[in-house]
């Protein structure tokens, strides 16, 4: 396969050639964009945006288990670092299942996985490739619970950016999955979860 | 003389369509206007700063591809570059055939429009999904996105119900909960058994070659999470360049295109999944696609690439609302499709030079777009180079503006004719025996003579009388 990239950077150098002056990098604060009501603010904060963001926050483990019976959901995908802690307090009825097969992906009925930090601005989960034991996971049941320790929280969106590693795969969620495709209609749930929860740990 | 294109179009559509835009785009305006006015004293200075920051990557865009190429490459992805949609074509084609997968699942890209790409799939016998709800339809339908964000915004749910029905995704339901949940539950196997998924790129930054994706969905989420093959299909002027700089484009983006304040997921992929990861692509590859961009950064025309696809300008556009996306024939619609339409068309300037006309240049697109864009500045130079070049389709339906060249030129003339002016209440002007008053008024209605308050008007508020 031979590619056309000399031919490209040929083509654009000449097109930029024309250009008697390019425009500098203009000089701004990375957090501009961020709304004057929205800077500061701690966990008591991030955690009122999480639920204006449509992300359920559950204050124990035990209030976890009451979630899932609630919904009546007894078996789900969880993390294996998180089983061990989680499992003895959620109760016998709620089965943990530390792998996740993906022939059987309809059987989790939820997934527990670690969220890396939040986004106090905006209300936002960040979860991470090598943080999060399995994509799937997080993503294919229809509740997904995000473990985070409160103390792991970003001011702003900007800060949040910058401060990222190498990290191939970072994905700031903000609630549910939802889509307004059909006359606007707001209906949540499309193919990721339908409810997405936040525990503090 | 004959009718502008877009008009001809604009007279067969269903009043069921041209409300369904009508709803769709004004919600759009709406949401978008609370959200910036209710978050920012001055949102003007934010479009401006990013619309310096996009001309800047533009002007800069040799360095900063190579800086994207470096980095991708570093981060364990392949980069492709494909100087024509064809190439890029080929390219996928080749990465898909080496697959081995028979399903692909796809993501909105604008981009892959511009390639025709699932009817290629479909062709050479892959089994693409559009995953995306509104693009799903559109492939059920064997139809075209009409709007860039809201692709099926020419469609109400009883449309949606029956396109569910003929693909046989079950029997005539026309609530939105119930279509939404049978295309998760039709989805979801697909999603794993696909080998490979093509996503678009809403930014890539040159600093760490990071994607940015933009959804509210989860599908580009999920099509990477069953697939072992990531392919990113991107046009160049998506490259930006530091990480710093996505918080702003974000923020404006996500704001403009649906008034949120964040999307459900934006997603950061710089490469492969992580080395302990059990779900997700192994390989992915990053193709930057030309496909004539490269000729109009350094031009006068270079600041439509700043453009970062959020339809504000085709939400508020009266020209768009009236006549739906399709009506601008190609793959972008509205103000921005009418500048960027002509300049990437594949057979050339002409094709879609009538656009140009198919305005009327108030402005509006340039007041929302949040990068800036000098849309009808843009506009007007597309009609200058029409009759610059002698480009007969972008001259079709314009009427003559000789007489009008004439009055101008001449004071005396001009207020008379104002005087005069009057008369035409009383002329039945869609009787006249005259080809050109016929196209142009068969659709347009008059409003009543008020030519020369304006001079009046000055003259008793004490201004000077030039004229």
């Amino acid at each position: 396969m031979t590619d056309d990239r000399e031919a490209m950077f040929a083509r654009l150098r000449e097109s930029l050639g024309r250009l008697n002056v390019r425009t500098a990098y203009p000089d701004f604060a990375a957090d501009i964009a961020t709304p004057k009501a929205r800077r500061g603010g701690g966990p008591e904060v991030f955690r009122q945006r999480l639920e204006a963001a449509n992300t359920r926050v559950v204050e124990s483990v035990p209030a976890l288990g009451e979630l899932l019976r609630d919904r009546d959901t007894r078996h789900g995908y969880c993390d294996p670092s998180l089983a061990t802690i989680l499992g003895p307090a959620l109760g016998d009825d709620i089965e943990l299942l530390t792998t996740f097969d993906r022939e059987r992906m309809d059987e989790y009925t939820f997934g527990i996985t670690r969220a890396s930090a939040g986004i106090v601005e905006t209300g936002t989960l960040i979860l991470k490739d090598r943080d999060t034991s399995d994509r799937l996971g997080a993503l294919a049941p229809w509740i997904h619970i995000a473990c985070l320790n409160p103390d792991r929280l970003y001011a702003t969106l900007a800060e949040a950016i910058i401060d990222l590693d190498d990290d191939p795969n970072v994905i700031l969620v903000s609630g549910h999955s939802q889509t307004a495709d059909v006359e606007g209609i707001m209906i949540h749930g499309v193919h990721g979860p339908g409810e997405q929860v936040c525990l503090f740990l | 003389m004959s009718r502008q294109a877009l008009d001809v179009f604009a007279s067969t559509l269903d009043e069921s369509v041209l409300q369904a835009i009508e709803v769709g785009a004004r919600s759009g305006v709406d949401k978008r206007l609370a959200t910036l006015t209710e978050d920012y004293e001055d949102p003007d200075m934010l479009r401006r700063l990013a619309g310096r920051l996009r001309q800047h990557a533009l002007d800069h865009l040799d360095e900063y591809l190579a800086n994207a190429e470096q980095r991708l490459t570093e981060n364990g992805a392949r980069v492709h570059f494909a100087g024509t949609t064809g190439r890029a074509r080929d390219i996928i084609l080749e990465i898909l055939r080496r697959s081995g997968t028979r399903v692909v699942t796809k993501s909105k890209s604008m981009a892959s429009e511009e390639l025709d790409l699932t009817r290629v799939l479909q062709a050479r016998g892959f089994e693409p999904l559009e995953t995306d709800l509104g693009e799903f339809v559109v492939q059920l339908d064997d139809d075209h996105p009409s709007h860039i964000v809201k692709p099926i915004i020419h469609k109400n749910r009883r449309d949606v119900a029956r396109s569910f029905e003929r693909g046989g995704l079950g029997d005539y339901d026309d609530d939105p909960e119930t279509i939404t949940r049978r295309a998760r539950a039709f989805m979801r196997s697909k999603f794993l058994e696909a080998r490979a998924t093509i996503t678009g790129a809403n930014f890539i930054s040159a600093e760490s070659g990071r994607i940015a994706l933009v959804t509210n969905e989860g599908n580009a989420r999920f099509g990477q999470a069953g697939a072992d093959i990531h392919i990113v299909l991107a046009g160049i002027d998506k490259v930006i360049p530091r990480d710093r700089d996505l918080a702003l484009l974000l923020s404006l983006l996500i704001r403009s295109a649906t008034g949120q304040r964040m999307t459900s997921y934006i997603e950061l992929v710089a490469g492969p999944r992580s080395a302990d990861q059990p779900s997700g692509p192994r390989e992915m590859h990053v193709i930057f696609m030309d496909a004539n961009r490269s000729a109009i950064v350094g031009s006068e025309m270079a600041p439509i690439l700043r453009c970062i696809r959020c339809g504000a300008c085709m939400n508020t556009c009266p020209v768009y609302r009236k006549s739906s996306g399709h009506a601008y024939r190609g793959v972008y619609p509205g103000p921005m499709g009418t500048v960027l339409g002509p300049l990437l068309a594949e057979g050339g300037f002409g094709e879609l030079s009538d656009l140009a006309r198919a305005s009327t240049l108030c402005g509006a697109c340039a007041d929302v777009c949040p990068v800036d864009i000098p849309l009808p500045e843009l506009i007007a130079r597309l009609r200058e180079r029409s009759v610059r070049e002698h480009v007969k389709q972008g001259q079709q339906g314009v009427p003559a503006m000789g007489l009008y060249a004439l009055l101008a030129g001449h004071p005396r003339l001009w207020r008379l004719v104002m005087r005069l002016g009057r008369l035409l209440d009383w002329v039945p002007l869609r009787k006249l025996p005259a080809q050109l008053s016929r196209a142009w008024f068969d659709t347009r209605t008059l409003p009543r003579w008020r030519g020369g308050r304006f001079r009046r008007w000055l003259r008793g508020a004490g201004g000077d009388n030039h004229d």
